[in-house]
């Protein structure tokens, strides 16, 4: 049997689709209620949803802002309300939310912190976006020696001989780069730095002190606490680790043998080890291996044991990012005669980095959150520390919800804002047009 | 193709040696994938590399390069010797183009950026020349106008020529081919073809495994055929289709022209 022959000569024009395929009645009928189980999860939904604005909607509503103690928020709320009524105190965040913020920074020095947070923006700006002049990167370079000088004030000339030590690496290794090779170069930048920090900061700084005294009133690092804290060690080691777990997860993969070992011996053993015991150990055990007499800092100590613990977890998420990609990308980019660091840096590591975005942005926002656990070794976190210090006050011993729930929303916006930030750059990095 | 064919025999070739294998071995762990290899190639030669599956075609050109090492004997390419000196290594890499079955392009990188990388870091040429250079060979390809796009934006004709243009942006002496059209559709292989066959024209030195039976008899002066790690038997391509001697060669190109 054949089938009848055919022709199309007319072209059917384009037909709207049918009513009952648009809008928002569709949209109901096909998400909410598809079948009997969608419909029934659909109720039990809105109902538990109704419990839950039941219960908390009429403590958020009857808030008390105006108020000197926990008592007396409870007696205005009995006197609106009638007795029995349940409500917020916020009062006592009116009154002490700069320890949630500050801790026990001298009041008189808040605009410095307020200026470095500001800064912060400045110098990530050009980091984040890349629409932003590529100018503006050499205030990302001064950013850490202007920001530690702002918040921990003294001379103005410690960070900035300290950054000279930096700009005598870059300069070593960018001399000897093309005589050594990258890691030579690098590692005798490295030592020429530390000789420096060694033997030239303290002269030099005392020197030009000497000669131009600029400084700030220092603040000590005990005097440091609430949110102010957790961004100094979440900003700090958000920026240190990415860069020492690139080279953590390239050192893994490396052909040589003692490099490999090395890095998979830190790597596993930093991530057998639980953060609090990191914690501790910057706090009592570092004070051992350090020269007697030599004071460090404890904040830089967690900062530095921290920054360790996140590099570890990034080396196996871009190492996860860099096996992803096909054998081609390599053997390409080696018939073109690129040198391994041009290869990883110009072709392997963008396209491993970009894959990892949404791991990479994961370990960051559950490192911001863990500088909440610095609370174990003293310091005065906003959740743990501050939090407590405000219910032993005797005008506030009871208030239970309400600090918890502003640290809570504080940390909330912060993270929801480096999520919603790794998938713009996804969006954007966007090339593959599947 | 056939009026893009000309006399591959008219096409100059010379008395230089542009790469010598002397003896060469390869194994993979205990297999002998490559026994004896002894080739000459003449600068302007186009050479095409033909055999059975798994017979050792791709291992031997990307030992040219070095993408794979060989254990035993030589490989001088454009008088240097291949050893496991990176000097060495580099300079052969930079001086031979090298054209893979999956282009093997860089996807996060557009067309223009694709080309000028490889000239502007290894080659240190500025880079607004390096970029006058990316077009001349676009254009040359024949797709200038997508030099903005993403490689993921090309079909696959497009992104191999885009593939051959980057190659030549280093401006090698010496061009290897795996396979170039085999990932391609049909209607996409002329193009590419087309491409190759107008760079054996100007006197490129063509190293290419390709089954393109056409190709070999409209630009190659030698063919070769391998088997199991050796080269079964070498000749012009008239003969070689024509009047084969071995009887591997015989099956194989009963197999491949298929009728
Ligand atoms: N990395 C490797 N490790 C071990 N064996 C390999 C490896 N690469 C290739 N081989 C083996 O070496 C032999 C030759 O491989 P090669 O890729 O050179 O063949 P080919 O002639 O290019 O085949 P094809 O036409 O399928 O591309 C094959 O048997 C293959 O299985
Ligand atoms: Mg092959």
């Amino acid at each position: 049997m054949t089938e009848p022959s055919y022709l199309r000569d007319t072209v059917l024009p384009q037909l709207p689709p049918p009513l009952v395929d648009r809008g928002i009645i569709k949209w109901i009928r096909e998400n909410l209620f598809s079948g009997v189980l969608n419909t029934f999860l659909t109720l039990a939904g809105l109902a538990a949803v109704w419990w839950l604005l039941a219960a908390s909607l009429p403590w958020f509503l009857h808030g008390v802002w105006d108020a000197n103690s926990l008592g007396e928020c409870r007696s205005i709320i009995a006197a609106e309300f009638g007795e029995g009524a349940q409500g917020a105190c916020w009062a006592m965040l009116r009154e002490r939310w700069h320890q949630f913020i500050f801790g026990f920074y001298p009041p008189e020095a808040y605009w410095r912190v307020g200026l470095a947070f500001v800064l912060l923006f400045v110098a990530l700006a050009p980091v984040l976006f890349t629409e932003v002049p590529r100018l503006l990167l050499w205030g990302t370079v001064i950013y850490p020696a202007l920001g530690y000088w702002l918040l921990w004030g003294g001379s103005i000339w410690g960070p900035v001989v300290a950054m000279a030590g930096f700009g005598l690496l870059a300069l070593v290794f960018k001399l000897l780069r093309p005589l050594l090779g990258v890691p030579v170069a690098g590692g005798l930048g490295f030592v020429a730095a530390v000789l420096w920090w060694l033997f030239a900061q303290g002269p030099v700084a005392g020197l030009l002190a000497g000669v131009m005294p600029v400084g700030l009133v220092p603040v000590e690092s005990d005097r440091f606490g609430g949110f102010l804290l957790s961004i100094v060690i979440g900003v700090t080691s958000i920026a240190a680790s990415l860069p020492l777990g690139i080279l953590l997860a390239l050192g893994r993969r490396s052909d040589m043998f003692l490099v490999k070992t090395l890095s998979v011996a830190f790597i596993e053993f930093i991530r057998g080890v639980p953060l609090i015991t990191m914690l501790f150990t910057a706090s009592l055990l570092l004070q051992y291996f350090l020269p007697p007499g030599t004071s460090f800092d404890l904040i830089l100590r967690v900062d530095i044991l921290v920054t360790i613990f996140a590099a570890a977890y990034l080396a196996e998420v871009v190492r996860g990012g860099m096996a992803a990609l096909p054998r081609g990308q390599y053997e390409a980019a080696d018939a073109l005669g690129l040198d391994y660091w041009s290869a990883e840096r110009l072709i392997i590591l963008p396209q491993a980095l970009k894959i990892s975005i949404p791991s990479i942005v994961s370990t960051f926002i559950s490192l911001f959150k863990d500088t909440t656990l610095v609370s174990f070794v003293g310091l005065l976190d906003p959740l743990k520390g501050i939090s407590t210090i405000v219910r032993a006050d005797m005008a506030w011993k009871g208030v239970y919800w309400e600090p918890y729930l502003f640290v809570g929303a504080v940390f909330f916006v912060l993270c929801f804002s480096m999520s919603r930030y790794s998938m713009y750059l996804e969006r954007k990095l966007k090339t593959d047009h599947k | 193709m056939a009026e893009t064919a000309r006399d591959p025999g008219k096409m100059q070739v010379s008395d230089e040696v542009a790469i010598q294998i002397t003896a060469m071995n390869k194994w993979y762990g205990t297999f002998h994938v490559l026994r004896d290899i002894n080739m000459t190639v003449r600068r302007g030669e186009r050479i095409v590399i033909c055999g059975p599956s798994g017979s050792g075609k791709s291992t031997l050109i990307r030992c040219i390069n070095r993408l794979e090492e060989h254990q035993t004997g030589q490989i001088v390419v454009d008088g240097t010797e291949l050893t496991s000196d990176l000097k060495n290594i580099d300079k052969v890499r930079s001086e031979v183009g090298m054209v893979f079955q999956h282009f093997n392009l860089f996807p996060h990188l557009t067309i223009l950026e694709n080309l000028t990388l490889a000239p502007i870091w290894v080659r240190k040429t500025p880079k607004k020349e390096a970029e006058e250079v990316a077009m001349h060979y676009l254009r040359k390809v024949k797709i200038p106008e997508q030099a903005a796009k993403y490689p993921g934006q090309l079909s696959g004709g497009q992104q191999q020529r885009v593939a051959i243009a980057r190659s030549l942006c280093m401006k090698p002496r010496i061009m290897l081919f795996d396979e170039p059209t085999s990932a391609l559709d049909p209607e996409m292989i002329k193009e590419v073809l087309d491409t190759m066959i107008e760079l054996a024209q100007e006197g490129m030195t063509m190293l290419c495994v390709t089954h393109e039976m056409g190709f070999a008899q409209a630009v190659a002066n030698r063919v070769i055929f391998m088997d199991q790690g050796q080269i079964v038997e070498q000749n012009e391509p008239r003969e070689f289709f024509n009047n084969p001697k071995s009887e591997r060669t015989k099956l194989f190109l009963s197999q491949i022209l298929g009728h």
